[in-house]
């Protein structure tokens, strides 16, 4: 069996530029291209032989290497205007690595900072919905017997047809529901109770979108409430984390 | 009541109202404007808000108090001085924010450039950015604000108030400029290797 592993020292091939240009001392506006051409391939060599992941951009900049390379190798062509500058081959490359660090300080410059959570603390910030969304007043948590109603509405709703169970249909699991469940919350922050079963056609997978649900209630990773009594029924997320591989499929 | 209406000159008054600023902001999840607080004080002109806040930070910065009221996103908030953080930490047992070195590098990118499409991204850096843009919007610190009207119209992708909170910027304006930063390079070849987990 292999194994591929990732280095994340260099991540991509202008940290690897960027690293071999510090480590030889020489200037990044006249850098010494056969050099560091030649210390760039032995590189992606010896990551090739330790079976480390060479990303494809690793290759692409070899060749662009080698290319600038060869230009530096060929003679300059004559005649070609007064302009006596050739344009340098190096010079977009250049341009590109300064670009690369001058953000990479940057990056420097941000975790410098006074970061929250770390040097600063602030309240708790809460994830109720309310504030900014001009709902007002307290939320109501929705019992099992709202959830259980809500279920009902939906089943009646969607007209069923009476041999349901006779279809064979693929199993989603619970374990997949609460993944998609917890996924969407990701994008949207809330969903409401009832629109989580509107792509659902079959028994099956209402009932694994509702044990789904349960689920994520009792491991406390989402609060299910109403903003009035009987009221639709709106799902947030909670901070918990789920413990995925616990949850029998 | 009708006293609070009208903006006092009179030490009372102005105490008064320091009062009610202080607890707005106290009550606040997210940094409290100067516009939000116009919107309970009504009668109160953002100039004479910003006074008073202004004078409400000056109270605290000058008085022996564990927490103070910054600026930041815009916004005025209550917070913890950093020489506490370490026993502030072990109350609250929190993770700070693990940011790695790519993650870093792409959120400086996605601040300087916004809005900046996943491609733009990925030119300067040289690499495929979509693992570290989807780590950076998890963490609410990007969102996506638009699309590129070219072919494809791909996500357009900027920081979120979430992220001037988190770096304690007043603005994005409160970054250095890459003109700043250029200058910084040009001094120093930064450390590459360093930060690396």
């Amino acid at each position: 069996m292999q194994y591929q592993v990732k280095l994340d020292i260099f991540e991509g091939p202008l940290d690897l530029l960027l690293y071999l240009i510090k480590k030889n001392e020489v200037d990044i506006y006249d850098i010494p291209i056969a050099l560091i051409t030649g210390q760039y391939l032995e590189y992606l060599d010896l990551m090739r032989e330790l079976n480390l992941d060479v990303a494809g951009e690793f290759l692409v900049m070899a060749s662009t290497l080698i290319k600038i390379k060869s230009q530096t190798l060929l003679p300059p062509i004559e005649g070609e205007g007064e302009g006596a500058d050739e344009a340098d081959p190096r010079a977009e490359l250049m341009e590109h690595l300064l670009e690369y660090q001058r953000y990479k300080e940057a990056a420097h410059q941000l975790v410098t900072r006074e970061l929250l959570e770390k040097d600063i603390f602030t309240r708790p910030q809460t994830d109720e919905p309310g504030e900014n969304k001009g709902e007002e007043g307290v939320l109501i948590e929705a019992s099992l017997f709202d959830l259980v109603d809500a279920l009902r509405k939906v089943i009646e709703r969607k007209d069923l047809p009476a041999n349901f169970m006779g279809v064979a249909v693929e199993k989603i699991t619970v374990r997949d529901k609460i993944i998609a469940i917890l996924q969407q919350l990701k994008e949207t922050q809330q969903i409401v109770f009832q629109s989580l079963f509107d792509p659902l056609v079959t028994k099956h997978e209402i009932i694994v979108a509702f044990l789904a649900v349960l689920e994520l209630m009792r491991l406390r990773a989402i609060r299910v409430f109403q903003i009035q009594p009987y009221g639709e029924i709106r799902i947030v997320a909670l901070a918990n984390e789920v413990p995925l591989e616990d949850i029998s499929s | 009541m009708e006293e609070d209406s009208r903006v006092e000159q009179t030490d009372p008054g102005k105490e008064r109202l320091k009062c009610i600023i202080e607890c707005l902001i106290f009550a606040s999840d997210i940094p409290l404007t100067v516009e939000r607080i116009k919107q309970v004080l009504e009668d109160l002109q953002p100039r004479h808000i910003r006074e008073l806040v202004e004078e409400l930070i000056e109270d605290y910065r000058t008085s022996p108090r564990g927490i103070y009221i910054r600026e930041v996103a815009h916004g005025f908030q209550y917070c913890t001085r950093p020489e506490f953080a370490p026993l502030v930490q072990q109350l609250r047992k929190s993770k700070p924010y693990h940011l790695t070195q790519p993650t870093l590098e792409t959120l400086a990118i996605i601040a300087y450039k916004q809005p900046v499409t996943k491609a733009e991204i990925e030119v300067v850096r040289g690499v495929d950015c979509t693992g570290v843009v989807k780590s950076l919007m998890d963490k609410k610190l990007v969102a996506i604000q638009g699309r590129k009207e070219v072919i494809g119209r791909p996500f357009l992708y900027g920081t979120t108030p979430k992220f001037l909170e988190v770096f304690g910027l007043e603005t994005l304006a409160s970054l250095p400029t890459i003109e700043e930063i250029k200058q910084l390079n040009d001094t120093a070849i930064p450390a590459a290797e360093e930060d690396t987990p």
